[in-house]
């Protein structure tokens, strides 16, 4: 009996690591082919190229542990983003604080909406975000003409580029949302009621978890996410353009599986998704480092994604 | 080929999961033309040893004869081939397919490539007029009633021109009526010299359409009998290893006032108006058949489902109750009959189920103080005499029995007033049972009151204080410890 627990325990340790033992591996090999990839300069640089995708997905992985799934953030962040732009723009009278809260509060609203729509309306969360994505996306082309909004206020365009010491603001910025997020994941009610609805949502209720509310809160995070990545990439990219973040929904998603956030719901690590999050930028900066194409980026992170959910399948 | 009278043996089969030996050399044997009963506990081997038949499982030790031949079971293709069918107590219906398709999915008779519907509807009609079905071949299959489509279920193994039809619990859904249908259609099968298996857990089934029975318990054959050789008391002692007597501990109830008082409870608009008293210290049964109205009384209570008229008052307090939340806030706490659709969230721990209707007590400075939480659940865990290695273990790699007690920790940790408990001994082995039984007597020494909802007559007879026994929604009868009667009871919950 002993025995069969030790060896549980070691495993169960193993298949913990096993995505950090990856990500240093991967590390490793573009070290060796690349002599510019380990230096400090590239390593905050990747850090910063992350910190886009790392806002989305903590974001994706709030609702997908409720069972449910994002579609929309790309878009949201798109129609958040020229929303932000038209704010600051130097033609008119830049407002950035009014700027901040307006992108964001129409990506909360679209969160909300979302969170409606799936937890009142009991659309499937599929369904329900394809729609908005769609929504989103089209009045962020109306919205913005279908043309970039450029000329934006050199004050906000800090918020993007600034830096303290080495460390970018929107790493600063990451680092913030992952503490937060886990504080709401494991020291907050809510949190720990998301995993219990993912999980089973009738024993929750039983349980006198307002599941309706849970839902509708996963999917404001998301959309306040959303916007805060719209807010961070507009500023970055010194424009509101209707047409950015075309997939980013999906690199979140795919972050999430790498980091063994279930489909079905009530699983996933934080620490795990941050780990994916930061393997999937590991593998761009290292490829584009080597000029690999990104149509092989994309086949290579494609096998990745089935690798790491394969071996968490395996492992039950 | 060698004489045998029995058209099935198995002989000595053995089985074990890892260390754990499921199956011990066990003998069973079917005769032609015989229902047979398979019996025990949860847990005594009776699905393993069906699995190992129809080839989902493996023996380890062990032969398979048919007709005094030996076989040799790979997987379950192999075992259709050799006549033998089961029924599950699960069905899995393609709903929307037609009856006919779902007979013969993975056979459709075809024409020209495409599917000849009209030989097909006409060979189903066959099969469904040889059970006395009036079921329309073409019809879709969501638009039939369970019973229905556990005829077609039986038309599918009649198909494939079974000898030998495994039956898992059919009649658990089935009402009255319809099991006395299938009961017809099983003496049909017999005169046309098909032997049936037969497992479930209600004797007095047994005891009406099987011929002989054999009887496990912890992977090991207990008994072979015929049916006419054999007494309900026996076969329940030899089920459980022990007499009747040393099951319900007994209780020595001290009352106190009123604690739970309900009036004019309606569960349906224009239903029956239902009215009780709960006393502290009482374990007030709530039994009939499947289906009676006792499960939507308690969700009705407990704030899950919709109230349409009545009072409920808490020690002569009258209190509101229109949502889980409220309920508990007033001191009600509900175990629900299905530990792993509504008791357990299955993705998480020991501990994280037992803290998750009361999480808001486990805060320190704002934040969830895991110490607390885990101090908590060590103490509840000692007091239930849970069986774990840690707190850390995912609530699904536990057994039934320890699972219920996990559902009964989450729901004492608050020391609700009143306690509901749904058919909270279903599916767990009969020690785990005694605990469960035991527990409600330390529980009720302190003053708590128990509503218990059980169909098993045994144990509403061995646990209950007073019983209500209900029938189609309403309370058709209610008795007192000294009065309890088994058959009074069964006729009440009958309607008569």
């Amino acid at each position: 009996m002993e025995r069969k627990l030790k060896t549980f325990n070691v495993k169960n340790i193993m298949s913990n690591v096993v995505l950090l033992i990856a990500l240093i591996a991967v590390m490793i090999i573009f070290t060796s082919l690349n002599s510019n990839f380990a230096t400090a300069k590239n390593l905050t640089n990747i850090l910063t190229q992350v910190s886009i995708n790392g806002y989305l997905a903590i974001g994706a992985m709030c609702i997908m542990i409720t069972g449910g799934i994002d579609l929309s953030s790309g878009s949201i962040l798109a129609l958040s983003g020229v929303v932000t732009a038209s704010l600051v723009q130097t033609s008119g009278t830049p407002n950035v604080p009014l700027a901040i809260c307006a992108g964001m509060g129409i990506a909360i609203a679209f969160g909300a909406l979302n969170g409606l729509l799936v937890s009142r309306f009991k659309i499937v969360p599929f369904i329900t975000t394809l729609a908005t994505m769609m929504i989103a996306r089209g009045i962020a082309f109306i919205y913005s003409n279908g043309r970039p909004i450029t000329g934006l206020d050199e004050s906000f365009l800090g918020l993007g580029s600034g830096k303290i010491g080495m460390i970018s603001y929107p790493v600063i910025i990451m680092i913030i949302v992952i503490i937060l997020a886990y504080i709401f994941l494991y020291r907050t009610k809510l949190g720990r009621y998301i995993y219990a609805v993912g999980g089973n949502e009738y024993a929750a209720r039983v349980s006198g978890v307002k599941v309706e509310n849970v839902k509708m809160i996963a999917y404001i995070i998301g959309g306040a996410l959303a916007g805060l990545t719209a807010v961070v990439l507009t500023s970055r990219v010194t424009s509101g353009l209707p047409q950015a973040g075309d997939g980013y929904e999906m690199d979140a998603i795919a972050a999430c599986a790498i980091g063994g956030v279930s489909l079905s719901g009530g699983k996933g690590k934080l620490w795990t998704v941050v780990i994916g999050i930061i393997l999937l930028g590991v593998i761009n900066n290292g490829m584009d480092m080597l000029n690999i194409s990104s149509y092989y980026q994309d086949i290579f992170k494609g096998i990745i994604i089935l690798i790491a959910v394969g071996l968490d399948l395996k492992k039950k | 080929m060698p004489e045998t009278e029995f058209l099935l043996e198995m002989k000595k089969i053995t089985k074990r999961f890892s260390s754990n030996t499921v199956l011990d050399e066990v003998d069973f044997s079917v005769r032609q033309g015989e229902v047979h009963a398979l019996i025990g506990e949860n847990g005594a081997g009776k699905s393993t040893l069906m699995k190992i038949l129809c080839g989902v499982y493996h023996a380890d030790d062990g032969s398979v004869l048919i007709q005094g031949e030996k076989q040799k079971i790979k997987n379950p293709a192999e075992s259709i081939a050799l006549g033998i069918s089961i029924i599950n107590q699960e069905m899995s219906p393609m709903r929307d397919l037609t009856v006919a398709e779902n007979i013969f999915m993975g056979r459709l008779p075809m024409k020209n490539g495409f599917i000849d519907k009209k030989t097909m509807n006409k060979m189903a009609q066959l099969l469904l007029d040889e059970i006395g079905s009036k079921i329309d071949p073409s019809q879709y299959m969501n638009s039939l009633k369970i019973s229905d489509m556990q005829m077609v279920e039986i038309c599918k193994a009649i198909s494939f021109d079974a000898k030998i039809i495994i039956m898992d619990e059919p009649t658990s859904a089935l009402s009255e009526k319809e099991v006395e249908a299938l009961f017809q259609i099983i003496n049909n099968l017999k005169s046309k010299g098909k032997s049936i298996i037969y497992i479930s857990h209600k004797l007095d089934e047994i005891f009406a359409i099987c011929d002989s029975a054999t009887i496990l318990r912890d992977g090991k054959l207990i008994d072979r009998s015929d049916i006419k050789d054999l007494t309900k008391d026996q076969m329940i002692s030899s089920m459980v290893g022990r007499k009747i007597e040393d099951i319900f501990p007994p209780r020595h109830p001290k009352f106190g006032d009123i604690m739970l008082s309900i009036r004019d409870y309606q569960t349906s608009p224009g239903g029956p108006k239902i009215s009780f008293d709960l006393r502290k210290g009482e374990v007030l049964g709530l039994t009939g058949l499947m289906g009676a109205g006792r499960t939507e009384l308690a969700e009705t209570i407990f704030g899950m489902r919709k109230r349409y008229g009545g009072v409920l008052k808490i020690e002569d307090k009258e209190v509101t109750v229109n949502n889980p939340l409220q309920a508990m806030k007033s001191g009600i706490a509900f175990c629900t009959d299905d530990r792993k659709l509504t008791g357990l969230v299955g993705t998480m721990s020991i501990k994280e189920n037992i803290t998750l209707p009361t999480i808001q007590d486990f805060f320190k400075g704002g934040m969830l103080s895991y110490k607390k939480e885990i101090d908590a659940t060590n103490r509840m865990m000692e007091m239930l005499r849970i069986k774990a290695t840690s707190y850390m273990t995912n609530v699904m790699e536990l057994s039934g029995g320890n699972q219920q007690k996990v559902v009964l920790a989450k729901w004492l940790y608050r020391e609700p007033k009143i306690l509901i408990l749904d058919e909270p001994t279903r599916g767990i082995d009969v020690g785990a049972k005694v605990e469960i039984y035991n527990v409600i007597n330390e529980l009720t020494d302190k003053g708590y009151s128990i509503l218990f909802i059980s169909s098993e007559m045994q144990e509403i007879i061995g646990v209950c204080d007073r019983v209500l026994i209900f029938h189609e929604g309403d309370v058709n009868g209610e008795l007192n410890r000294a009065e309890f009667n088994q058959e009074y009871i069964m006729r009440c919950a009958s309607g008569l």
